[in-house]
C-alpha cells in the first residue's frame, strides 16, 4: 500500500494535462505509433515526446521500438488503480445516500401497518 | 499554527429512489429513520444524534473514530416544504475547531412511483483542516471530471 501511493501521484499528475488525457484517450482505442499519436497536436515532436515520457513514467502507457517505429500502448492496470482510488473515496454523502436507499428498500420489505419493532 | 484560510466548494448529487417522495422525506424528518442511514463510517462507534425537525429547529450529531477526533455536526433548518424541500445550514467541528460552514438544499421530485432526489451543498472550508469528508467533498468535482475522462477513455 505504501509504495502504491507515489505511483498514484504520478498517474494523477500525468492525467492533469489535457494533451496527455487526449493521448490516453487515443490510446484507449489501441496501440498507436508515436508519429501518429503526435499528428493531431499542434506541437513539436520533442514536446510530444516529453508528454509521452511523463505518461510512460507514470505507468499509464508503455512503448516499444520495432525497427524505426516506436509504438505506444495503454497499460490498463494503472488506469484501473486510479479508478479504484476514486471509487474508494466516494464522498460521505454518496455513502449516506447509498444507506438511505438500503434503508428505504428494507422499510418497503418489512412494511406492515404501524409496526414499531426495529433492529 | 493558526493560519487562516478559506476554500469554497459546491457539489450536487442526484439520485433516483424507488420510494415515493413522502417516504424519502420521512427518512429526513423522523429521527429514528434518519439515525439508520445518517451515520459516519461503519468503523466509527455509535453517535449522538438529536433533531428538532422544523423551521428554526436544530440538529446535532457527534461521533468519530475511537481515538478521536470528535466530528460534530450542528445544523439549523431554514426552510421545510413537506415532501418537497429541506434547506439547512450546518457547521462541522473537529473537536473544537470549526472546519466548515455549509448550506444544504435537498429537493425531492416525484419520478414515476419513486423520487428524483437532489442535494446541493455550498460550503466554505476553514483554515485548511483536512478531515476525510472535507477532502472527499473538496476533491469530488475534480475526481468527477477525472472519472468522466477515464470513462471516455475506457
Amino acid at each position: 500500500m505504501l509504495n502504491y501511493q507515489p505511483a498514484l501521484d504520478q498517474v494523477y499528475a500525468a492525467l492533469a494535462d489535457p494533451t496527455r488525457r487526449a493521448m490516453v484517450e487515443r490510446l484507449s482505442h489501441g496501440p498507436v505509433s508515436v508519429s501518429d499519436l503526435a499528428q493531431p497536436f499542434a506541437m513539436s515532436l520533442p514536446a510530444v515526446l516529453q508528454h509521452l515520457q511523463v505518461l510512460e513514467g507514470s505507468g499509464l502507457i508503455r512503448s516499444e521500438k520495432q525497427g524505426r517505429v516506436r509504438t505506444c500502448r495503454l497499460e490498463p492496470k494503472a488506469l484501473q488503480e486510479a479508478e479504484d482510488w476514486i471509487a474508494r473515496r466516494r464522498s460521505l454523502w454518496m455513502r449516506r445516500l447509498d444507506r438511505l436507499g438500503d434503508f428505504l428498500a428494507a422499510e418497503e420489505k418489512t412494511k406492515r401497518p404501524r409496526n414499531k419493532d426495529r433492529k | 499554527m493558526t493560519q487562516h484560510s478559506t476554500q469554497h466548494a459546491t457539489f450536487v448529487i442526484e439520485r433516483d429512489y424507488d420510494a415515493a417522495p413522502a417516504r424519502v422525506f420521512r427518512a429526513f424528518a423522523d429521527l429514528d429513520a434518519k439515525r439508520q442511514w445518517f451515520t459516519g463510517p461503519a468503523e466509527w462507534g455509535p453517535d449522538e444524534h438529536a433533531m428538532d425537525f422544523r423551521i428554526g429547529g436544530r440538529e446535532t450529531n457527534s461521533g468519530g473514530p475511537k481515538d478521536g477526533p470528535v466530528h460534530r455536526f450542528e445544523a439549523l433548518y431554514w426552510d421545510i416544504v413537506e415532501n418537497q424541500r429541506i434547506v439547512y445550514t450546518y457547521e462541522m467541528y473537529l473537536d473544537d475547531a470549526r472546519i466548515s460552514v455549509s448550506l444544504s438544499t435537498i429537493e425531492l421530485k416525484p419520478k414515476g412511483k419513486g423520487t428524483a432526489f437532489r442535494i446541493t451543498e455550498q460550503a466554505v472550508h476553514l483554515d485548511g483542516h483536512d478531515s476525510p469528508e472535507q477532502r472527499e467533498e473538496g476533491t469530488r468535482g475534480i475526481l468527477e471530471q477525472l472519472a468522466d475522462a477515464l470513462k471516455r477513455g475506457a
